[in-house]
C-alpha cells in the first residue's frame, strides 16, 4: 500500500508547478495549462482523501468529476476567447492585452 | 352705482378682444370697437358723476363715500390684511373717472386721424385699452395694493405705448428707460405699503382717527414718504423725471394721454389720497413733498425754456405743472379749506384744467408734427396760415396755462399760488416766478411754431394743411372745456379737503399779480420770438451760452444716470458677482471635480492590469492570512 | 386601486409603449396620449381634492395608501396628497404636457430621448405624491439619472460637461440628503420612514436635530438652486435640450423647495428654528446675486438660469420666515415659477431653433420675423419681473406681505433687500427684450426665419393660459395651498 503522502507529495509538486508555471509564462495557453495543473493537483487531492481516510463516502469522488467537468467547460471558454484575441491581435501574450484599459 | 364695475370691464373686453382678434380685424373695424367701447365708458362715467354728485350730502355736510363692490382677490390669511379689489367712489376719484375718460375718448377719436394707416393700428387700440383700464382702476382702487396693482399696469401700459414703434431704437430706449425708472420709484411704494401694512394692521386707506391709524403712527411718515418716492418717479418729480422727456418718442396723443394728463398725475393722486394721513401724522413729508416739486417745477421751467424740440417743451412743462400740483397739496397745513387746506382743492382743480389743456397742446402738437414730420421748431415757424384751427386751440391751452383770465389755467393756478402765499410768502413768490417762466415758454414755443421765422424751404416740400376733422375735434372739444370749466364750474362746491362744500373766491392781489406777472412775461416772449429776425433772443443765447447749453441738455442729469447704472451698477457690482459666480463659486467645484480626478489618477497606478502582478499579490496575501491563521 | 398610483402607473405605461412603438408617429402618439393623460388626472385630482376637503376631510393627507415593501427598515409605499402636493403635481402634468409638444420635432433618437423624458416624469411625479421619505428620495434618483441622459446626449454646447457637473453635483447633494433622512429615521426611534408619523411623534432630540437638519437642508436646497451651490443650474440649463430645460427648472428645481419644507423644516422644527436664520442669509443672497449676476450674462439660457436661481431663491427665503402667508407665497412662487420659467424655455429652444444662436448680441429684431414668438417672449418677460395678471405678481407680494409681518427687524430688513430683485428683474427682463425682439433685424440670415409651428404653438399658449390664469383668479389655488400650510407651520411655530 502507497503512503498517503506519496500522493500529497505528488500533487503539491503539481500545485507549485501549477503556481510557478502561471507566474512565469506570458503566453495564455501556457497559463491556462499551470491553471490547469493547479486544479488536477487538487482533484488528485479530493479522490485520495476519499479513498484512504474516508472509504464509506463518495463526496470526494464526486467532486473530483464534478471539477473535471468544470474544468473541461473553463477550458472551452478560454481556449475560446484565446482564439478570439488572436484573431484581433495576432498574439497570445498576456502583457500585449491591454485594449481593455482604455 | 352697481354700474361702475362697467367702467373697468368694458375696456379691459376691448383689450382682450383687440389683443386676441385684432390680427383679423381691419382697421377700421378695431378702431371703431375701442372708440364705441371707449364711448360707452365715457357715458357711465359721466352718468357716475352725475348721480353722484346730484345725491343727497350726509349730515355732515360731505358726499359718501361708496365702495359698491369690494371682494378678496388674493387671500393673504392676515386677519384684516386683505388684498381687495373693489371700487370706490369719492369725490376725487369720480373727478379723475370724468378726466380720464374724457381724455381717453378724445385720443381715442383723435388717433383715428393721427394712425391712421399706421402698421400694428389695432395693437395701439388694445393697448390704448388696456391703459384706460389700468388708470380707471386705478383712481378707484379701496385700498393701497389695489392702487399698486393697477399702479404697475399702466406702467407697463406707458411702456408697450411708448415702444409702440419698436423697431426704432431711441422709442425702444425710451420705453425701457420709463419702465425701469419707475419701477425703481415703485420699490419704494412697494416698500412703504408693507411699513403701512405692518404698522397700520391693513391695507386700506384709514381715516386719521381710526384705531388703526393711531397705532401706527410712529411709523406713517416713514411709509408716507416712501409711497411718495413712487408717486415722484410716476409723476417725474426730480431726479426720478429723466424718463418723462423721453417718453415723447411714442406717438403723440399717447404723449397726450398717458405722458400729460393721466398717468404722470397719478403721484398727485396718490399723494391727494393719503392727505388725511399726511395731514394728521406727517405735515413734515408733506412740506418736503412741496419743496421737491417747487424745486422740480423751477429745474423743469428753466429747461423747457432751452428746449427745441416742441413735445420736450411741453414734456417739461408737464413736469413743472405737476410740481405745481404738488406744491399745492404740500402747502397744505389742516383739512379746512379755509385754514391752510385750499392747496388740496387748488391741485384737484389744476390736475382737472391742466389735463384738459395739456392734452390740449399735446395734440396740437401732434396735428403740426404730422404735417411738418418734425419734431424742431426750426421746421416750422408761420404755421398759423396753413392750420387755423389747431393755431387757435394751442393759443387758447397756452394762455390757460399761462393763467390769463377766463380760461381755466388762471383760476387753478390762482388758487395754488393762494395756497402758497398762505403757506409762506417766499413759496409763493417763488410759485409766481416759475409761473411766469410757464408763461414765457409756452409762448416763446407758441411765437417759435405759428409766428416767427418761416421755414419756407420745408413748407414747400411738406405743404401742411390743416388736420382731417378727426383730429380738430377733439381739439375743438378740449379747448372749449379749456375755455368755459375755469368760471362755469365751482369746483370747491365738489371737491375740499374736509369733503364739505365751500366757495373759493379769487385772492384780488395774488390774481392781479400774477396775471400781471404773465402778461408781462408773454409780451417779453412776444419780442423775442414773433418776428422773423430774433435779435434779441440770438444775443442772449450767445451771451449766456454755457447756461443754454447746461439746460439743453437737462442740467446733464441724464449722463449722471447713465453714468451710475453702465458704470457703477453694471460694471463694479454685476460684473464682479458674474466673475466671483464663475471663477469663484463655481471654481470650487470644479477644483473639487479635478482634484478627485488628480487623485485617482495617481492611485490608478495600483491596477496596473498585468495579470501576473496581481497573482504574486494574492498569493502572498494568502500565504499571509495562513502565517495568521497559523500563529 | 389608488388615485395617485396613476401618477406612476401612466408614466410606465408610456414607456412600455414608447419601447413597442415602431416609427415616430407611434411614438408621438404615445407621448401626447400619455401626457395628455397625466395632465387630465392631475386636473381631475385636483378637482376630487377640492371636492373633497369641502366635503369636510380634515386629515392632514388624503388619498392614502401604505404598502409595505421592505419591512427591516419600515421602508413603505406611501402615498398621499395635501394642498401643496396638489398643487405640484398640476404643475408638473402641465410642463410634461406642453414639454412634449415643445420636444415635438426633436432629432436624432426621439424614441430614446422620449423613454427618458418619461422616466424622468415618473421620478417627479412619484416624489410629490409619496410621504415616506425613502421612497420619496427612491424616486428623486429616478428623476435625477435621465438627467445625465438627457442632457449628454441631446444637448448643446458643453454637454458632457454639464452633464456631468450637474449629476455630481446633485448626487453629492443627495448623498448628504440621504444621510440626513437615515438620521431622521434613527433618531426618531427607527419605528417609521412615514412623514406624518415621525412629525406627530416629536422625539427627535434638539441636539440630534441641529446636525441632520443643514444636511437635509442642504441636500434639498442643491436642487433648489441654494447659494453657493446652485452653479450647476446656469451650465446644466444652458445645454439641456428645451424639454428638459423646461421640466427641469420647472419641476425639478421645485423638488428642492418642497423638500426642505416637507422634510427638513417639517420634521424638524427647533432646528428650523434655531438655524434658520443662516440660510435665510444664503438665500437672500441666492435673490440679489442671481438677479445682479443676469443683468450682464448673454446667453439667453444664462440670464434664464440666473433668474430662476433668483425666484428659486425666493421660495426658500419664504418657507424659512415660517408663517402661513410667506409659505402659501413660497409654493404660489414654485407653481408660477414652474409655469414662467417652463414658457421661456420653450420659447428660447424655440428661438434658437431657428437662429441656432442664443448669444444676445447676435440677435436683434425678431418681433418682426417670428411675431407670435416675440409676444410670447414680451408676455414671459413682463409674468417674469411679476406684473400684475401674471402670477408672478401674486406670488411675490404673498411673500413679501407675509416676510415682512415677521416680528423680528432682521427678518422684515431682508425682506426689503429681497425685494430690490424686482427692480434688477425688470433690469434685465427689459434690456434683453430690447435687445434681441425690438429694433431692426441685423442678421440677413435671420430675415427668412418662420414663426412657430402648431406644435410650438400648444406648448406656448398653454403655459401662458396658465400663468395670466393664476395671476388673474388665485383666489380657489391660494386657498388650497394655505390650508395645506397651516399644519406644517403650526408644527414649526409651537416648537419655537
Amino acid at each position: 500500500m502507497i503512503s498517503i503522502i506519496c500522493y500529497l507529495i505528488v500533487s503539491t509538486i503539481m500545485l507549485c508547478a501549477g503556481i510557478y508555471g502561471f507566474f512565469t509564462r506570458h503566453n495564455l495557453l501556457a497559463m491556462l495549462i499551470s491553471v490547469e495543473l493547479m486544479l488536477n493537483a487538487t482533484d488528485i487531492n479530493f479522490a485520495v482523501f476519499n479513498r484512504l481516510l474516508y472509504p464509506n463516502g463518495q463526496e470526494g469522488y464526486f467532486f473530483a468529476l464534478f471539477s473535471i467537468a468544470i474544468s473541461a467547460a473553463e477550458t472551452a471558454i478560454a481556449i475560446a476567447i484565446m482564439i478570439n484575441i488572436y484573431r484581433n491581435i495576432r498574439s497570445i501574450q498576456v502583457d500585449k492585452i491591454n485594449k481593455m484599459k482604455w | 352705482m352697481e354700474i361702475t364695475i362697467f367702467i373697468i370691464l368694458l375696456p379691459l373686453l376691448s383689450f382682450v378682444f383687440l389683443g386676441l382678434a385684432g390680427k383679423w380685424l381691419s382697421h377700421r373695424a378695431a378702431g371703431l370697437f375701442g372708440t364705441a367701447v371707449l364711448g360707452v365708458v365715457t357715458i357711465l362715467s359721466y352718468y357716475t358723476a352725475y348721480t353722484y354728485f346730484t345725491a343727497p350730502r350726509l349730515a355732515d355736510g360731505t358726499f359718501a363715500t361708496l365702495v359698491p363692490y369690494n371682494f378678496q382677490w388674493l387671500p393673504l390669511f392676515l386677519g384684516a390684511m386683505k388684498f381687495n379689489l373693489g371700487v370706490l367712489l369719492d369725490p376725487i376719484s369720480v373727478m379723475m373717472l370724468i378726466v380720464i375718460s374724457t381724455v381717453s375718448l378724445m385720443v381715442h377719436i383723435y388717433s383715428f386721424g393721427y394712425m391712421h394707416g399706421e402698421r400694428g393700428f389695432q395693437r395701439y387700440y388694445a393697448f390704448l385699452s388696456l391703459f384706460t383700464m389700468s388708470m380707471l382702476g386705478l383712481v378707484v382702487a379701496t385700498n393701497i395694493f389695489q392702487m399698486y396693482l393697477f399702479w404697475e399696469l399702466v406702467g407697463v401700459s406707458s411702456y408697450l405705448l411708448i415702444g409702440f414703434y419698436f423697431t426704432k431704437a431711441p422709442a425702444v430706449a425710451a420705453s425701457k428707460k420709463a419702465f425701469i425708472v419707475t419701477r425703481f420709484a415703485d420699490l419704494g411704494f412697494l416698500i412703504g405699503i408693507l411699513i403701512y401694512g405692518f404698522y397700520v394692521g391693513t391695507f386700506d386707506f384709514v381715516g386719521p382717527n381710526t384705531s388703526a391709524a393711531v397705532g401706527g403712527a410712529k411709523m406713517i411718515p416713514l411709509a408716507l414718504g416712501l409711497m411718495f418716492i413712487g408717486g415722484a418717479g410716476k409723476s417725474a418729480m426730480f431726479p426720478l423725471h429723466i424718463w418723462l422727456p423721453d417718453a415723447m418718442e411714442g406717438p403723440t396723443p399717447v404723449s397726450a394721454l398717458i405722458h400729460a394728463a393721466t398717468m404722470v398725475v397719478a403721484g398727485v393722486y396718490l399723494v391727494a389720497r393719503m392727505f388725511p394721513l399726511f395731514i394728521a401724522f406727517a405735515p413734515n413729508v408733506l412740506h418736503i413733498v412741496a419743496y421737491v416739486a417747487a424745486f422740480t417745477a423751477f429745474y423743469a421751467a428753466a429747461v423747457a425754456i432751452a428746449q427745441t424740440d416742441i413735445k420736450r417743451v411741453l414734456a417739461f412743462s408737464t413736469i413743472s405743472q405737476i410740481g405745481f400740483m404738488l406744491v399745492a397739496l404740500g402747502v397744505c397745513t389742516s383739512v379746512e379749506p379755509e385754514a391752510g387746506g385750499l392747496g388740496y382743492m387748488a391741485a384737484m382743480f389744476h390736475l382737472f384744467t391742466h389735463a384738459m389743456f395739456k392734452a390740449c397742446l399735446f395734440l396740437c402738437a401732434g396735428c403740426i408734427i404730422e404735417q411738418v414730420h418734425s419734431n424742431e421748431m426750426e421746421m416750422m415757424g408761420g404755421m398759423r396760415k396753413y392750420m387755423p384751427i389747431t393755431h387757435i386751440a394751442f393759443l387758447f391751452s397756452c394762455l390757460a396755462i399761462s393763467g390769463i383770465p377766463p380760461f381755466s389755467g388762471f383760476f387753478s393756478k390762482d388758487e395754488i399760488l393762494s395756497a402758497c402765499f398762505a403757506f409762506n410768502p417766499i413759496m409763493g413768490w417763488i410759485m409766481t416766478a416759475i409761473a411766469a417762466m410757464t408763461a414765457f415758454y409756452m409762448f416763446r414755443l407758441y411765437y417759435g411754431i405759428f409766428w416767427g421765422k418761416e421755414n419756407i424751404e420745408h413748407h414747400t416740400a411738406h405743404k401742411p394743411h390743416e388736420a382731417p376733422a378727426t383730429m380738430t375735434i377733439p381739439l375743438i372739444i378740449l379747448s372749449v372745456i379749456t375755455f368755459f370749466f375755469g368760471w362755469t364750474v365751482s369746483f370747491g362746491h365738489f371737491i375740499s379737503p374736509n369733503g364739505k362744500s365751500f366757495d373759493s373766491h379769487l385772492e384780488t392781489s395774488v390774481a392781479i399779480t400774477s396775471v400781471v406777472i404773465a402778461v408781462l412775461s408773454i409780451l417779453i416772449a412776444r419780442t423775442m420770438y414773433r418776428n422773423e429776425k430774433q435779435v434779441l433772443a440770438d444775443s442772449l443765447q450767445k451771451r449766456f451760452k454755457g447756461l443754454w447749453t447746461a439746460a439743453h441738455h437737462r442740467f446733464y442729469i441724464d449722463e449722471v444716470y447713465q453714468f451710475v447704472t453702465h458704470r457703477i451698477i453694471f460694471g463694479c457690482v454685476s460684473r464682479p458677482i458674474a466673475w466671483f459666480d464663475r471663477h469663484v463659486v463655481d471654481g470650487f467645484f470644479n477644483f473639487l471635480a479635478w482634484s478627485t480626478n488628480a487623485l485617482s489618477y495617481q492611485i490608478r497606478g495600483f491596477q496596473s492590469g498585468e495579470i501576473q502582478q496581481y497573482t504574486y499579490v494574492f498569493l502572498i496575501g494568502t500565504l499571509l492570512l495562513i502565517l495568521l491563521l497559523i500563529l | 386601486m389608488n388615485l395617485l398610483s396613476i401618477f406612476v402607473l401612466i408614466p410606465l405605461l408610456m414607456m412600455l409603449g414608447l419601447w413597442i412603438s415602431r416609427n415616430l408617429a407611434q411614438v408621438r402618439t404615445v407621448m401626447v396620449v400619455g401626457a395628455s393623460a397625466l395632465l387630465i388626472s392631475a386636473i381631475t385630482l385636483t378637482v376630487c381634492y377640492l371636492q373633497a376637503r369641502s366635503a369636510g376631510a380634515t386629515e392632514e393627507m388624503l388619498f392614502r395608501a401604505d404598502i409595505i415593501w421592505y419591512a427591516p427598515l419600515n421602508i413603505a409605499y406611501s402615498v398621499g396628497v395635501d394642498g401643496i402636493s396638489v398643487a405640484m403635481l398640476l404643475l408638473s402634468g402641465i410642463i410634461v404636457f406642453t414639454g412634449t409638444f415643445a420636444s415635438w420635432r426633436l432629432k436624432p433618437l426621439t424614441k430614446e430621448y422620449f423613454l427618458w423624458f418619461t422616466l424622468l416624469s415618473a421620478g417627479v411625479f412619484g416624489f410629490f405624491i409619496s410621504i415616506d421619505m425613502f421612497t420619496m428620495y427612491l424616486f428623486y434618483e429616478v428623476a435625477l439619472i435621465p438627467m445625465y441622459l438627457l442632457i449628454g446626449v441631446w444637448g448643446s454646447g458643453r454637454k458632457e460637461y454639464a452633464a456631468m457637473k450637474l449629476t455630481l453635483m446633485l448626487m453629492g447633494a443627495s448623498a448628504i440628503l440621504l444621510c440626513g433622512i437615515l438620521g431622521i429615521y434613527f433618531c426618531s426611534g427607527a419605528t417609521s420612514m412615514n412623514i406624518l408619523n415621525i412629525a406627530h411623534a416629536h422625539n427627535i432630540a434638539v441636539s440630534q436635530q441641529l446636525i441632520w437638519f443643514p444636511m437635509t437642508f442642504v441636500g434639498f436646497g442643491v436642487l433648489g438652486a441654494l447659494f453657493p451651490f446652485h452653479t450647476w443650474s446656469p451650465d446644466g440649463h444652458a445645454s439641456a435640450p428645451t424639454a428638459v430645460s423646461m421640466l427641469h427648472a420647472g419641476v425639478l428645481m421645485k423638488l428642492g423647495g418642497y423638500g426642505c419644507f416637507r422634510i427638513a423644516m417639517f420634521l424638524m422644527p427647533q432646528a428650523a428654528n434655531q438655524l434658520g436664520w443662516i440660510f435665510l442669509i444664503l438665500t437672500t443672497i441666492s435673490v440679489v446675486y442671481g438677479a445682479l449676476s443676469a443683468c450682464v450674462q448673454t446667453d439667453l439660457k444664462y440670464i434664464n438660469a440666473y433668474s430662476s436661481v433668483s425666484h428659486c431663491g425666493l421660495v426658500l427665503f419664504a418657507i424659512l420666515m415660517i408663517n402661513q402667508t410667506a409659505t402659501t407665497g413660497a409654493i404660489l412662487q414654485m407653481l408660477s415659477h414652474g409655469l414662467m420659467t417652463a414658457l421661456f424655455f420653450a420659447l428660447i429652444g424655440m428661438i434658437y431653433g431657428r437662429t441656432h444662436t442664443r448669444d444676445t448680441r447676435e440677435l436683434s429684431g425678431l418681433m418682426r420675423i417670428m411675431p407670435f414668438l416675440g409676444v410670447g417672449y414680451v408676455i414671459a418677460g413682463l409674468a417674469n419681473l411679476g406684473l400684475p395678471g401674471f402670477s408672478g405678481f401674486i406670488a411675490e407680494m404673498t411673500i413679501f406681505v407675509g416676510s415682512f409681518q415677521h416680528f423680528d427687524t432682521f427678518h422684515r430688513t431682508i425682506t426689503i433687500i429681497a425685494c430690490t430683485s424686482i427692480v434688477i428683474t425688470a433690469v434685465y427682463i427689459l434690456r434683453l427684450v430690447g435687445k434681441i425682439l425690438y429694433g431692426v433685424c441685423t442678421n440677413e440670415h435671420h430675415l427668412k426665419l418662420t414663426d412657430a409651428t402648431w406644435d410650438e404653438r400648444v406648448a406656448v399658449i398653454v403655459l401662458i393660459v396658465c400663468v395670466a390664469g393664476l395671476g388673474m383668479a388665485p383666489l380657489w389655488i391660494s386657498n388650497m395651498i394655505s390650508n395645506s400650510v397651516v399644519p406644517i407651520v403650526s408644527n414649526l411655530t409651537l416648537m419655537h
